[in-house]
C-alpha cells in the first residue's frame, strides 16, 4: 500500500510573473491581466448587453450596491478581524443623511451623495467607537443591534418620516448615469481596496486580525487603526446607502432591512474572504438569486442563512478563492 | 551617562480577583545594565512586565521611565517612549513571511520618528530594512529563511524574530520575558552573543528568566520575586545565596 | 407604587428571559444568538400542538419544551461543535440559525397578532391598590423556583458541579475526566429549554409575534452585558436596572421605547464600564 499525498505547485507562469521585471511575453502578460480585464470589460458592458431586459438592468444597480457592501464587510472581517453583523446600519445612515441633505437642505444629488457618505461615515464611526477597544464579540453585538435600534427609534419618535419614510428625493438625470456611476465606483473601490491592502498599512491591519497583542507591543495604536478601518468601511457603506436612496427616490426604515446585513456576509463566505473579488462575485451570484426567490417572501432569508451556515460549518474556502487557487497552482499526487 | 536610573518602579501592586499577584514591588534599573528578574512560577514576573509595558493597569504604585511617569499608559505610548518587550509564548504573525513580520514595528510612530533606518517608509524599502534587521538578529540573508512563513520557523528563530521585532523600534530598554525558555543549550549559546551585542549597543535589558545559569552569564544585577513580593536584589551570586531565595526555590527543611 | 410593582415584575420577567442565554455563555462560552428564536419557536410549537393537533395545554407545553431542548442539542452537535472556539463564526452561525427560524416561522404562518396562548390562571388581585394578574404572580413564583432549583442543582448534584467546573476552567475539568463536548451540548440544551420555559410562561401575557424573537435576543444580550458576562449577581441586578428603566420610559414617554432602552443600556455600559457591573475584566481583553 503506497502512501500518497497531494502536492500543490505554483504554475510556471505564476512563478515567472511574480517579479514584474520577468514579464516578457504576451502570454505572461495575459496571465496577469486576463482575469481583472475580463471582469472590468464584462461589468462595463453589462448595461449595454442587458438593453432588452430592463428589469435585469435595474438589478445590476442593486448588484453593485451589494457588491460594495460586501467589500466593506470583507474588509472589516477578513482584513481587520471585526465582524460587522449589521451592514444595513451603514445603508440606513447613508440613505437618511442623503435624504436630509437633499430634502431639508435642498442640495442637489451630486452634492448630497458625497456629503452623506462622509457625514454618515463620521457618524457611524463615532457610534461604533465605544466597542473598538474591546474584544471582537462586542463589535459583532453592537453592529447587530444598531440597525434594530435605529429602526425602533425612528418608529417610536416618528421622526424623519416615521414608518412612511422621506419621499421625493431627487433621482439621477438619466438611467445611463445611474448605472455607470455605480458600476464605475464599484470597480474603482474594488481595485482601490486591493491596492490598499498591499500597502504596509494593509499589512498592519492584517496583523491586528492575526495577533493584536503583538501589534500593540510593536508600538501601534490599534484603536486608531480600527477606527480608520471602520471609517473606510462605513464610507463605502454610506455611499451605497445614499445611492440607493436616490435610486428609489425614497429613504425609509426598510433601508435598515435584514437583507442588507445578511447578503454581504453570505456573499463573502460563499465567494471567499480576504480578496475582495470573492465578495463581489458572491454578491453577483446572490442578488440575481434573490430576485428569483422574491416570490418566496421572507423564506429567502432562510435560504441565505442555511447556505451561510453550511459554508461556515464546512469551513469552505469560497468559490473565488478556490478558482484562484486552481488558476495559480496545479496539484498532483506524490509518494510520501 | 551610564549608571543613571532609567526605569524606576515604586510600590507596584496588583490583584486579580482575590489573588494578590504583585505586592508592593519597587526596584530601579540603571541605564545600560542587564537586569535579571527571577522567581518561581506564579511569583508575578509576567504580571510585572505587563504592568510596566502598559498591558495591565496596576492597582497602585508608579512607574517612571527616564524621570517621566508611565504608569497606566497604553502599550503603544510606552513603546513610542522607548520600552520594547517580548512575549513569553512567541506569537509572530503566522500567516506572514518572517521579514514581513517586521513591517509592523517599522510602521510604528517610533520607528518612523526616531529614524535611523534609512529609507524605511518609502514604498517597498521597509522590506529591505526588514531583511537587514533579520540579518542582525542572526537570520542568514542569502538563505530562504527570512522569507519563510513565520509559522514554519523553528522556535529558536521565532525567539530571534521576537527580538528583531523589538530591535526594529530602536528601543532604549528591552524587556525579555523568558526568552531562553524552550531553547536547547546550543540555541541559547547562540542567543547570548545577540544579547551581549544589544548590551554593547547601549540598550538596557531586563530579563525575566528561569534558567539561572545562563542568566548569570549575562546579568549585572538580579532581583528575586516570590508570591508577588521582592525578596532579594543585588549581584547575582549574592542573591542566589540569600536564604529567602533558597527557601522560595527549594523549600525549607522542617 | 404602580411603578414599583410593575417594575419588579418586568425585571423578573427579563431575568427569566436572559437566564438561558447567560447559562449557556457562562458554562461553555457559547454565545447562543439563536436564543430569541428558540423562545418564539417554543411558543409557536405550543400553539400548533394545542390548536392543530388538539393536544391538551400541559402536554403541548412539555412537548414543545422538549422539542426546543432537542433543537438546542442539534444546534450544538451539528453546527457549533465544528466551529467551537472561533467565537465570531459561532456568532454568525447562531445568528444565521436565529434568522432561519424566525423568518421561517414568519413565512410559515406566524404573521399578524392572531396567535396567542391562554394564561394558566385568569383573574387578578390587588397588591397595595395595584392590579396584578395571577399569571404575572405565577411567573414570579416560578422564576424564584427556577433560580432556587438551579442553585441547588449546580451546588449539590454531580452534574451541576461538572457544569460549574467547566465554567471556571475548561482545561482543568477536561483533565479530570469531564467531557467538555457533552457538557457543552447539555448547557445548550439547558439554555434552550430555559428559553422555552420562559416562553410558555411569558407569552400568555400577550400575543405571539415573531418580533419577540429579536426583542428577546436584544434583552438577553443587554442584561448579560450590563451585568457582566459570567456573573449571576450581575445578571440579576442588571435585569432590575433595565426592567425599571423600561417601565419608567413606558410610563413617561411611550411604550415603543422598551427595546431602545435595552440597546442604550448596552452602548452606555460599553462606554463606561465595559466589563459590566460585576464582570471579570479578563473577559474583555485578551490575556497576555
Amino acid at each position: 500500500m503506497v502512501a500518497i499525498r497531494r502536492e500543490r505547485i505554483d504554475r510556471g507562469v505564476k512563478v515567472r510573473t511574480e517579479g514584474i521585471y520577468a514579464i516578457s511575453s504576451l502570454s505572461d502578460m495575459l496571465y496577469l491581466i486576463g482575469p481583472p480585464l475580463t471582469f472590468i470589460i464584462l461589468l462595463l458592458s453589462l448595461p449595454i448587453l442587458l438593453e432588452f431586459a430592463p428589469y435585469w438592468k435595474r438589478v445590476v444597480n442593486i448588484m453593485c450596491v451589494y457588491a460594495l457592501l460586501s467589500i466593506s464587510f470583507d474588509f472589516l472581517a477578513n482584513c481587520v478581524g471585526l465582524v460587522c453583523l449589521g451592514g444595513s446600519f451603514f445603508i440606513g445612515i447613508g440613505g437618511y443623511f442623503s435624504a436630509i441633505f437633499n430634502i431639508y437642505f435642498s442640495l442637489p444629488f451630486y452634492i448630497s451623495i458625497p456629503l452623506a457618505s462622509i457625514t454618515g461615515a463620521v457618524f457611524s464611526t463615532l457610534l461604533i467607537f465605544p466597542c473598538l477597544p474591546l474584544k471582537g464579540v462586542y463589535f459583532a453585538i453592537v453592529t447587530l443591534m444598531y440597525p434594530l435600534l435605529f429602526t425602533r427609534i425612528i418608529e417610536a419618535l416618528d421622526i424623519l418620516g416615521g414608518t412612511n419614510g422621506i419621499t421625493g428625493l431627487q433621482s439621477f438625470p438619466d438611467p445611463w448615469t445611474e448605472q455607470y456611476t455605480i458600476i464605475i465606483i464599484t470597480i474603482l473601490i474594488l481595485f482601490f481596496m486591493r491596492r490598499f491592502m498591499r500597502e504596509d498599512i494593509g499589512l498592519v491591519l492584517k496583523g491586528i486580525k492575526d495577533n493584536d497583542q503583538s501589534v500593540r507591543a510593536s508600538g501601534i495604536n490599534i484603536t486608531l487603526m480600527k477606527l480608520l478601518s471602520v471609517f473606510i468601511a462605513s464610507l463605502i457603506g454610506c455611499f451605497s446607502g445614499s445611492y440607493i436612496a436616490h435610486l428609489y427616490m425614497w429613504a425609509g426604515i426598510s433601508l435598515f432591512a435584514l437583507d442588507f446585513s445578511i447578503i454581504p456576509i453570505a456573499a463573502t463566505v460563499i465567494g471567499g474572504g480576504g480578496i475582495f473579488t470573492g465578495s463581489v462575485i458572491g454578491s453577483f451570484i446572490l442578488v440575481p438569486l434573490s430576485e428569483f426567490l422574491r416570490f418566496f417572501g421572507t423564506f429567502r432569508i432562510v435560504i441565505y442563512s442555511i447556505i451561510l451556515t453550511a459554508f461556515i460549518v464546512l469551513k469552505s474556502e469560497g468559490i473565488v478563492v478556490y478558482l484562484q487557487r486552481k488558476y495559480h497552482q496545479f496539484e498532483r499526487w506524490v509518494k510520501i | 551617562m551610564n549608571g543613571e536610573i532609567i526605569l524606576s518602579v515604586r510600590s507596584l501592586s496588583k490583584s486579580f480577583g482575590g489573588l494578590k499577584v504583585l505586592s508592593d514591588v519597587s526596584f530601579d534599573v540603571k541605564r545600560g545594565e542587564i537586569f535579571g528578574i527571577i522567581g518561581p512560577n506564579g511569583s508575578g514576573k509576567t504580571t510585572l512586565i505587563n504592568c510596566i509595558t502598559g498591558f495591565i493597569k496596576p492597582d497602585s504604585g508608579r512607574i517612571f521611565f527616564k524621570d517621566r511617569e508611565i504608569t497606566a499608559l497604553p502599550p503603544h505610548r510606552i513603546s513610542h517612549l522607548g520600552i520594547a518587550r517580548t512575549f513569553q509564548i512567541t506569537r509572530p504573525f503566522f500567516t506572514l513571511p518572517a521579514f514581513k513580520n517586521l513591517i509592523i514595528p517599522l510602521f510604528s510612530s517610533r520607528a518612523r520618528s526616531i529614524g535611523g533606518w534609512r529609507g524605511a517608509g518609502r514604498y517597498g524599502n521597509r522590506d529591505t530594512v526588514a531583511v537587514d534587521i533579520l540579518e542582525e538578529v542572526g537570520f542568514e540573508r542569502d538563505s530562504r529563511v527570512p522569507f519563510k512563513l513565520a509559522a514554519a520557523l523553528p522556535s529558536g528563530y521565532q525567539k530571534r524574530l521576537e527580538l528583531a521585532r523589538c530591535i526594529a523600534m530602536k528601543p532604549e530598554v528591552i524587556i525579555c520575558d523568558e526568552i531562553f525558555s524552550g531553547l536547547s543549550m546550543s540555541e541559547i549559546a547562540s542567543m547570548i552573543p545577540l544579547i551581549e551585542k544589544m548590551h554593547m549597543d547601549g540598550i538596557t535589558i531586563v530579563m525575566v528568566e528561569h534558567r539561572l545559569r545562563e542568566l548569570f552569564r549575562v546579568a549585572d544585577r538580579i532581583m528575586a520575586l516570590n508570591f508577588g513580593e521582592k525578596i532579594a536584589e543585588g549581584l547575582p551570586y549574592a542573591v542566589i545565596e540569600d536564604s529567602r531565595v533558597k527557601e522560595a526555590y527549594l523549600g525549607t527543611e522542617d | 407604587m404602580e411603578i414599583i410593582i410593575y417594575g419588579t415584575i418586568n425585571s423578573i420577567i427579563l431575568s427569566l428571559l436572559s437566564l438561558g442565554f447567560a447559562l449557556t455563555y457562562s458554562i461553555s462560552r457559547l454565545p447562543n444568538f439563536a436564543h430569541g428564536s428558540l423562545f418564539i419557536l417554543t411558543g409557536y410549537a405550543t400553539w400548533l400542538f394545542m390548536n392543530r393537533l388538539l393536544l391538551g395545554y400541559l402536554p403541548s407545553i412539555l412537548l414543545s419544551i422538549l422539542i426546543t431542548a432537542i433543537a438546542g442539542l442539534l444546534i450544538y452537535n451539528l453546527i457549533l461543535k465544528r466551529i467551537r472556539g472561533m467565537e465570531i463564526s459561532e456568532i454568525i452561525a447562531t445568528y444565521a440559525i436565529a434568522l432561519a427560524i424566525i423568518e421561517g416561522l414568519r413565512w410559515g404562518g406566524l404573521r399578524g397578532a392572531v396567535h396567542s396562548l391562554p394564561p394558566f390562571v385568569s383573574g387578578s388581585l390587588m397588591i397595595f391598590d395595584v392590579p396584578v394578574d395571577y399569571q404575572r404572580l405565577l411567573i414570579c413564583a416560578l422564576a424564584l423556583f427556577t433560580y432556587l432549583s438551579l442553585y441547588i442543582f449546580t451546588k449539590y448534584t454531580k452534574l451541576g458541579l461538572a457544569l460549574r467546573g467547566i465554567a471556571q476552567d475548561e482545561r482543568a475539568s477536561m483533565m479530570l475526566g469531564i467531557d467538555s463536548d457533552l457538557v457543552a451540548s447539555l448547557s445548550l440544551a439547558l439554555g434552550s429549554a430555559l428559553a422555552g420555559f420562559s416562553a410558555v410562561l411569558i407569552l400568555p401575557l400577550g400575543n405571539i409575534v415573531v418580533e419577540a424573537g429579536y426583542n428577546v435576543l436584544i434583552s438577553s444580550i443587554a442584561v448579560c452585558i450590563v451585568g457582566g458576562l459570567g456573573s449571576w449577581v450581575g445578571t440579576l441586578i442588571a435585569s432590575f436596572l433595565i426592567g425599571y428603566a423600561q417601565i419608567l420610559t413606558e410610563r413617561f414617554l411611550s411604550s415603543h421605547f422598551q427595546m431602545v432602552v435595552a440597546l442604550f443600556a448596552i452602548i452606555i455600559t460599553l462606554i463606561i464600564k465595559p466589563s459590566g457591573l460585576f464582570g471579570k475584566q479578563k473577559e474583555l481583553e485578551e490575556r497576555v
